[in-house]
């Protein structure tokens, strides 16, 4: 494994677009050629090396690069997006569209992350040990087919729209969600360890939602069927098990109705 | 001999009410009296007599003060900084006609800025929602002829369409609809006793902030399922009542406003609001309507979408292709976020509609207000740029609400000298081109279009 470090020179004035700050584009170049891969702030084009000093070659895969961003990139998006293996780690603050349109690999981001974490994930994995803004692991706009594989972990609290349109996958929310947890949802698990504030599964066809706090305002479509002692993420407990959303269309397999299932620690 | 103009447009709320009668001046420069248009719209008419307008550019010097300058600096000045800035945005066209977006169109795309419209603070969920679930929609004149239930939700067209409910909702007798009021079931979904929710048979008064949730407990009890004896501070058997009686219509309309676009969810209101449509037409037919705020506020997404293939916060920075994702390329988040460093305000205000916040931010940057009158965006700018009154003192098209194209009339002359938008926005391309050495692609421009006529003209004078 080759590690490629980037420390932060400069901040810069409006956001810079690093969409190339990923091991799939560092994969077989050394420092001098990553530092003068482009990317955009605003109309201007800019490289790397204009707002990080870049040391270490990269592997000559992207599976055998692993890329440390040494410092803080709040105002740098689209961090690891579209990565297919190899490893991200920001000892940091990072902005939007971290793991965007992932396919694989390992994204760390030491602080917090702002919204579109992890929109339209295929595969890989994503963990965010601070805060997330909105939107983690939803569809793109206009999208009907979100998140279809991989694992998102936020160790901390989340805003709204957690797996909008979700096909597959994991996302753990370690503290609380606002509002709109699997929106739409026709698969996938979310897992929020804290509360949420409503609108859990709203619009949700299939899939699977865990929630181990409380939810203040319950959607009037779920319906309480029984109570399940179930093994949550290391976590043994008794659930409140609820079906829905009844209001929204559902399939059939095997003849049954094949609904939404929400479980709330009891 | 005063002149009387009939089927005038009225450049005020989305009704965009066109049999409005106005009685003109014999020289055509004053509006004596308007006939039909509520206060508002009669009022929009009256102040193009003001004679106070401003008739030349202002730009601000360097002890704070406005000095009038020549439309050519002004000109001269907006295509520098625009193509000086990193990212600019335009913002804007509430009131401005068609031929105005499509002329900005022009300069977003030289300059490589974002370009967004007021539905960023108003309508745009809807287009999100539209995008997720489709819009099952239909026109005002089809509400008028056929709908006998008709639903306001989070909307109150008594005050902020005054004409609405006369013209397409309430009272209209129609061609199914003979006995007007008398045949219609009016609902109305409203935190609080607003004045349109004072004529509804049924006001679902629900607690603020909880439209998804009561669209949830609609769709399941349509469904057939039971829900919570109150969900959202509306008692089961007030929304089975209001269900059975959308259910049992002839002919269902649903009408939204901010209620559901600028509370919690945003987008996921309105997305359960055209499930519950496509629902209830499993029974009957039903069909739902943005109570689009301005005139010409569907203008930009017609316009836009067929230019750049999206209707509001189009990021075209790239210069290679458009990009949109409200919450990254809106407005107020870009603002917020220090993400533009140059601001024009076109047709709107954002001094007085946006967060202090946000004006602060975009205060640190270049700010150039174009707006035929004064108004808060133009105190503060840099440099504001008067304009013809579009739908008053210059003719074009709009779209409205229902996204009807209605061609607006020119009632009066425009103030000498003071371009349309359009004609404007086309001598800033033209100089954009010139300073960049490139040529202007009139190609897509209409073949009448008032500009260019004699650029080099203009920039002599």
């Amino acid at each position: 494994m080759a590690t490629v470090t980037l420390t932060p020179t400069k901040t810069p004035e409006l956001m810079l677009e690093a969409n190339s700050v990923t091991p799939d584009a560092f994969a077989g170049k050394n420092a001098e050629q990553i530092a003068t891969l482009e990317c955009r702030e605003g109309k201007t084009h800019v490289t790397i090396g204009d707002f990080f000093t870049v040391s270490g070659n990269a592997g000559a895969t992207a599976a055998e690069t692993d890329i440390v961003i040494a410092g803080d990139c709040t105002r740098v998006k689209y961090i690891g997006s579209k990565m297919t293996a190899g490893t991200v780690t920001v000892n940091g603050n990072a902005d939007m569209y971290v793991g965007g349109w992932m396919k694989g690999g390992k994204i760390h981001i030491k602080g917090n992350v702002d919204s579109f974490c992890g929109i339209a994930m295929e595969g890989g994995e994503i963990l965010v040990d601070g805060r997330a803004q909105n939107h983690v692991g939803c569809a793109y706009r206009g999208d009907w087919r979100g998140m279809k594989g991989g694992t998102i972990r936020i160790k901390g609290d989340a805003g709204n729209d957690i797996g909008t349109f979700m096909l597959g996958g994991t996302i753990i929310i370690e503290g609380n969600a606002f509002i709109h947890v699997s929106t739409h949802a026709e698969g996938g698990t979310v897992i929020v360890k804290g509360n949420v504030d409503g609108r859990v599964g709203g619009q949700m066809v299939k899939g699977t939602i865990y929630v181990f706090g409380e939810i203040k305002f319950m959607m009037p479509g779920f319906k309480k069927v029984d109570k399940v002692d179930l093994e949550v993420d290391g976590t043994k407990a008794t659930f409140d098990h609820y079906i829905g959303d009844l209001g929204e269309r559902h399939p059939k397999s095997k003849g049954k109705t094949v609904f939404a299932d929400l479980y709330l620690k009891a | 001999m005063p002149k009387l103009i009939t089927q005038v447009g009225c450049p005020y709320c989305g009704s965009s009410c066109d049999d409005i009668e106005v009685i003109v001046s014999d020289d055509n420069k004053k509006i004596l009296e308007v006939h039909n248009a509520c206060i508002i719209g009669t009022n929009l008419f009256m102040h193009a007599n003001d004679p106070t307008r401003p008739k030349l550019p202002r730009m601000r010097q360097a002890d704070g003060s406005m000095k009038e300058i020549a439309y050519p600096e002004a000109i001269d000045f907006m295509a520098k900084t625009m193509l000086a800035a990193k990212k600019p945005l335009i913002y804007g066209f509430g009131s401005t006609n068609c031929e105005g977006m499509a002329a900005v169109a022009r300069i977003a795309e030289k300059s490589g800025a974002v370009l967004d419209n007021c539905a960023t603070i108003c309508h745009g969920p809807s287009f999100l929602a539209m995008f997720d679930n489709g819009y099952p929609s239909c026109t005002l004149g089809e509400a008028k002829n056929r709908a006998d239930v008709v639903v306001f939700w989070g909307c109150n067209p008594m005050h902020a369409h005054p004409r609405h409910t006369s013209r397409y909702s309430i009272f209209p007798r129609g061609y199914f609809t003979s006995k007007g009021q008398m045949q219609r079931t009016i609902l109305s979904v409203d935190p609080r006793q607003t004045d349109t929710a004072k004529l509804a048979d049924i006001h679902l008064m629900l607690d603020q902030g909880h439209d998804y949730e009561l669209f949830d407990a609609f769709r399941t009890v349509l469904k057939g399922y039971d829900i919570p004896d109150v969900v959202a501070g509306i008692k089961k058997e007030t929304i089975v009542k209001a269900v059975d009686i959308m259910k049992k219509a002839r002919f269902c309309m649903i009408f939204f406003g901010m209620g559901c676009t600028h509370t919690d969810g945003r987008n996921h209101n309105i997305d359960a609001a055209i499930s519950l449509t496509r629902d209830l037409n499993n029974y009957t037919k039903c069909s739902i309507m943005a109570m689009r705020g301005h005139y010409n506020i569907a203008g930009p997404g017609q316009v836009w979408s067929w230019i750049f293939g999206f209707p509001y916060c189009i990021d075209l920075s790239k210069g290679t292709h458009a990009h949109m994702n409200p919450g990254e390329t809106s407005s107020v988040d870009l603002a917020m976020r220090d993400e533009v460093d140059c601001f024009v305000n076109i047709g709107a205000d954002a001094g007085a509609h946006f967060p202090i916040q946000a004006v602060q931010h975009l205060k640190k940057h270049p700010f150039i207000t174009v707006d035929p009158n004064f108004n808060m965006a133009s105190e503060i700018a840099d440099l504001h740029i008067p304009v013809r009154i579009a739908g008053v003192d210059e003719p074009g098209v709009v779209y409205r609400m229902d996204n009807v194209p209605i061609q607006f009339k020119a009632v009066i002359d425009g103030l000498p000298g003071v371009p349309s938008d359009e004609e404007l926005f086309d001598m800033v391309y033209e100089r954009m081109c010139e300073l960049t050495n490139t040529q202007p692609v009139w190609i897509a421009a209409k073949e009448d279009r008032k500009h260019p006529a004699n650029i080099s003209a203009v920039n002599e004078a």
